[in-house]
């Protein structure tokens, strides 16, 4: 076979090869001989000084785990907090009769059969003189009862040490977050050095994001131990610097309350404070307890949690994708100002529905019949769909990409916690890229009242209606207020760099629209003027979740909950001077008037109290 | 075939003799190997805390690496160099798909999960390399030339490459060694191996930027193991201290302090050597790496005695590795080279590599027992 290429020379070709192989023999002797010599030098030359090192009593450098930052809210309340937790531990080395052990424990103490299998397991896979957890978290009065016994049981002791709380539990799960067991993949990435003795790491929220703060330095002690590796003395030690304390802008009162106003639905909430960006209120409901998640949480528990029809485990205040409905409309009027396609005076005629020239469709108002003749104020006020869909029409799809993007939509806000969604703001060029279809003038139209591919977050929602009322200068949301270390404290604040260039007129313009929504008789959220001694200005929205044929009415009674419509509210207060935006998101709530706005209220109300208090 | 049953019916009668030769295995090797996996149970029950469930389950594992290599002793060499195209091919593609998975799970991954077991696509391209790599140069006259040199570079950096994306420095290494053997037998130039010596000196800051962070880490730790003694250079350090106590003699078996004191990581696996040397001293060491020479001289013989190019060339390179295998393990366990993952070949816990290795030996076997004339 080989002759068809050349020609072989069988006897030159197995010379050379013998050669070769005598030649690789001489390099494995020489290297190995090497590797000889190295054994020489480290186990005669150098034995004396490596048995002194290794001998009966052994240096061994043992990691000091700093104490992990606290995390307070804006008034200092505790949110994340280390507490002691007592663990009933059993050195196996040291029990002559584990079985007998451990019937005796279970008889004084309330352990399950599982602690016992868990135990048995655990011992398997630890070195027979490692302390074996056998019961966490124990009880003061479990705590007591062995105290009085202790003598009896050697080799089986209590330990302490410090586990992650959270006070609020469910209440700020999806702000906080939790810190978890260190898993493989995170072990790969950590800096082994730093996080040797370390069991924990932030996995969601602060938590998570502030994790190089938060963590802290580890310091080392070298000890000598015998050979039971019992302590003898410790020679040096270097001591771990604790984390950094986090104050959070959260205030957990408000936060309370809008969590408290929302029961009875799935939802968001989100406040922020228009001055600096600090947020307020960051609320994600239904919560989870992450207090499990910090001790290991059961399977069976996570599942639960995983597979619960409300997602508990999801942040819909920074990834749920909502259409934003009417809560659109200030912004697209904004830009109708801006862009010259409309002045505030003139009146439209609305009859109910909208039909593109030469196109049978009719895009339908919410308010069957129509509003009549609107100017732009009216149709902030009543929300009248038809007024939008024109002046969208008027403005194109590509000036509202333009106008809504400086706003925020579309883009993260930036915030200070990992996964956040982007939003979705199409564009001509999105469509054609991710749909390879051209865009479609009535497309255009549900655009323009918050409809079609327009999603938002709630937290961007919040953030654009901030930068609403802060009259262009855009606000960049943000968590931690407060840095806190030995070295002192460190201010943060959102970089309020680039200002959205805004005609003042225009602004004020839209903002009387958006007043009239709460404080006129028309409005769609008049609901909640009531026993205020300020203004709120704010816009009612309501997201389709199916669609409606057309001419089929839509029914709220007719229709299964989870396809009823979700209400959504957007607003700032006070009017005039604003200090705090809020965006409400209620699932399937049917109408942003009635079922979000007063989420709202009652969060201005508070904040607006205290404010006015201190 | 014929002219072998021939010779058999002039052989004195030996049932054992008969009956190893109708499994095609090569005693002498075969006894070393067997005396390599049993000393491996006995230093793994020491450095695995005397855990039986360890022992069990690498007992089975050897077990089961040895029927394995029984199987491919009893297949013609001729096969391997027919499929060693579609063998190689096939290793590529299972690379491309591990790369791809773990792209798309976000992690590094080294596995495909067939269910029953896990699978490493990286091991079976440890021996397929080679064999493609003697295929492609046996197919001309050798030594190779310039030509053949560059497609048979091409054939190796491939894999070697795709593994230390995973990242697997240890298994790129090997990979790499096991194509370079095959070179080396062929009669490659000397002249033409310092210039690829010269050439990769000179790309270190090159390979030194697309290094890992943790990779990094490992090479700065071996120049300099004291600055971290928490971190990356515990290792270094804690071995040399395992190694250096024992001395000539050695604590005895079951004598470790150091990794019973849990000072030594990774006891039963990379740093088994250190739990070795500790135990059975200078003494021990110097036994097992007789033991070692003893299984590379075998198969150099095995190698040297092979009938056709692909047979010797392949022979060749697998016993060649086998020693870089050992070489890098004990290497970096005492401090001379830096801390790559290469396990200490038939001793280190774990079963993907001992399968690996005894299939090479199968493949040694093989190619000296199935001999068409002598």
């Amino acid at each position: 076979m080989s002759n068809m290429y050349a020609i072989k020379d069988h006897s030159f070709e197995n010379q050379l090869f013998i050669n070769r192989i005598v030649i690789a023999f001489i390099i494995i002797i020489l290297l190995t001989s090497g590797l000889i010599a190295r054994l020489i030098y480290l186990q005669i030359v150098g034995n004396a000084h490596y048995s002194s090192l290794a001998k009966d009593n052994s240096i061994k450098i043992v990691p000091l785990v700093p104490a992990r930052g606290i995390i307070y809210d804006r008034k200092g309340r505790v949110l994340a907090e280390n507490t002691p937790s007592y663990s009933l531990e059993i050195i196996p080395e040291q029990i002559k009769d584990m079985d007998d052990i451990l019937l005796r424990l279970q008889k004084l103490l309330d352990i399950s059969n599982e602690e016992i299998e868990q135990f048995q397991k655990l011992r398997k896979r630890q070195k027979r003189f490692a302390s074996t957890p056998l019961l966490l978290s124990m009880t003061d009065e479990e705590l007591a009862k062995f105290a009085v016994v202790r003598p009896y049981f050697l080799g089986v002791d209590i330990h302490t040490q410090l586990v992650r709380h959270y006070p609020y539990s469910d209440l700020t799960a999806h702000v906080v977050g939790y810190v978890g067991r260190i898993n493989e993949t995170e072990l790969k990435e950590l800096p082994i050095a730093e996080y040797r003795g370390s069991s924990h790491i932030g996995k969601l929220g602060v938590e998570n994001s502030y994790e190089n703060e938060l963590h802290g330095k580890t310091g080392y002690a070298e000890i000598e131990t015998n050979v039971q590796a019992r302590l003898l003395n410790t020679l040096n030690e270097v001591n771990p610097d604790p984390g950094t304390n986090l104050y959070l802008t959260l205030d957990i009162d408000l936060q309370k309350t809008a969590y408290e106003a929302l029961a009875g639905f799935n939802g968001a909430v989100v406040a922020i404070d228009i001055a600096t960006g600090g947020v307020l209120v960051f609320v994600s409901r239904p919560g989870f307890d992450p207090n499990p998640f910090v001790v290991g949480i059961s399977n069976d528990t996570y599942q639960a949690l995983q597979s619960s029809e409300n997602q508990p485990l999801y942040n819909r205040a920074l990834r749920g994708l909502y259409p934003p409905g009417s809560t659109v409309k200030p912004f697209v009027a904004l830009a109708g100002l801006e862009y010259g396609a409309i002045n505030p005076e003139q009146k439209l005629y609305c009859p109910g529905y909208y039909q593109l020239p030469g196109v049978s469709h009719k895009y339908r108002d919410w308010k069957k019949g129509g509003h009549g003749s609107v100017d732009l104020n009216q149709a902030l006020t009543e929300s009248c769909d038809v007024y939008f869909y024109r002046l969208a029409s008027m403005l194109g799809i590509d000036n509202m990409y333009n106008f809504l993007q400086k706003f925020g939509f579309g883009e993260k806000t930036g915030i200070d916690l990992m996964g956040e969604k982007s939003g979705l703001l199409p564009s001509r060029e999105w469509k054609l890229d991710k749909k390879n279809q051209a865009w479609y003038p009535g497309e255009t139209l549900i655009t323009g009242i918050g409809q079609g591919y327009l999603q938002v977050t709630p937290l961007q929602l919040a953030r654009a209606t901030a930068t609403l009322a802060n009259k262009g200068k855009v606000v960049t949301p943000f968590l931690v207020g407060n840095i806190v270390n030995s070295q002192g404290s460190h201010q943060r604040t959102g970089a309020n760099n680039n200002d959205i260039p805004l005609n003042q007129d225009n602004i004020n313009t839209v903002i009387n629209g958006m007043i009239n929504v709460i404080h006129s008789e028309h409005g769609t959220a008049k609901g909640i003027n009531r026993n205020i001694s300020y203004q709120i200005a704010g816009k009612t929205g309501t997201a389709q979740v199916t669609g409606i044929k057309q001419g089929a009415k839509y029914n709220e009674n007719n229709i299964d909950f989870k396809f009823r419509d979700h209400a959504l509210f957007v607003s700032f207060a006070p009017a005039n001077a604003p200090k705090i935006a809020v965006a409400v998101v209620v699932e399937n709530g049917g109408h942003g008037g009635s079922v979000a706005a007063p989420i709202a209220g009652q969060v201005i109300k508070q904040f607006l109290q205290d404010y006015h208090e201190n | 075939m014929k002219i072998e049953t021939r010779r058999e019916q002039f052989e004195p009668p030996s049932v054992l003799g008969n009956f190893l030769r109708k499994l095609h295995i090569d005693i002498p090797l075969f006894m070393a190997l067997l005396l390599a996996s049993m000393l491996s149970l006995l230093v793994l029950y020491s450095a695995g805390s005397q855990e039986m469930d360890i022992l069990v389950r690498q007992a089975s594992r050897v077990g089961l690496a040895f029927v394995f290599m029984t199987v491919l002793a009893h297949i013609d060499p001729y096969q391997f160099k027919r499929y060693a195209t579609v063998l190689f091919s096939l290793g590529i593609l299972l690379l491309l798909a591990v790369l791809i998975m773990g792209q798309i799970g976000k992690g590094a991954q080294r596995w495909l999960d067939l269910g029953i077991f896990r699978f490493q696509p990286s091991e079976m391209i440890k021996i397929t390399t080679p064999m493609m790599i003697a295929w492609y140069l046996a197919e001309h006259p050798l030594p190779p030339k310039t030509k053949e040199l560059f497609i048979a570079t091409v054939l190796i950096i491939i894999p070697t490459l795709l593994i230390a994306k995973q990242p697997d420095l240890g298994t790129a290494l090997l990979v790499a060694s096991s194509g370079a053997g095959v070179l080396f037998f062929a009669g490659l130039s000397w002249r033409f191996m310092f210039a690829i010596v010269g050439t990769l000196a000179s790309l270190t800051p090159i390979i030194w930027h697309f290094m890992h962070g943790y990779q990094r880490d490992r090479v700065l730790t071996f120049l300099n193991p004291e600055a971290d003694p928490l971190g990356r250079g515990y290792h270094i350090i804690q071995s040399k201290i395992a190694i250096g106590s024992g001395g000539i003699y050695g604590k005895g078996w079951l004598g470790s302090t150091q990794s019973e004191l849990d000072f030594l990581p990774e006891s039963s696996t990379d740093f088994i050597f250190a739990v070795f040397a500790e135990e059975f001293g200078l003494l021990g060491c110097l036994g097992l790496l007789t033991l070692y020479l003893l299984i590379i001289a075998r198969s150099l013989y095995i190698a040297s005695q092979a009938q056709d190019s692909f047979s010797r060339l392949l022979a060749g390179s697998l016993a060649f590795t086998f020693f870089v295998y050992v070489f890098v393990n004990i290497g970096m366990v005492v401090g001379v080279l830096p801390v790559v993952g290469v396990p200490l070949p038939l001793i280190s816990y774990g079963g993907t590599s001992i399968v690996t290795l005894l299939a090479g030996f199968g493949i040694l076997m093989s190619i000296h027992t199935h001999k068409k004339f002598r």
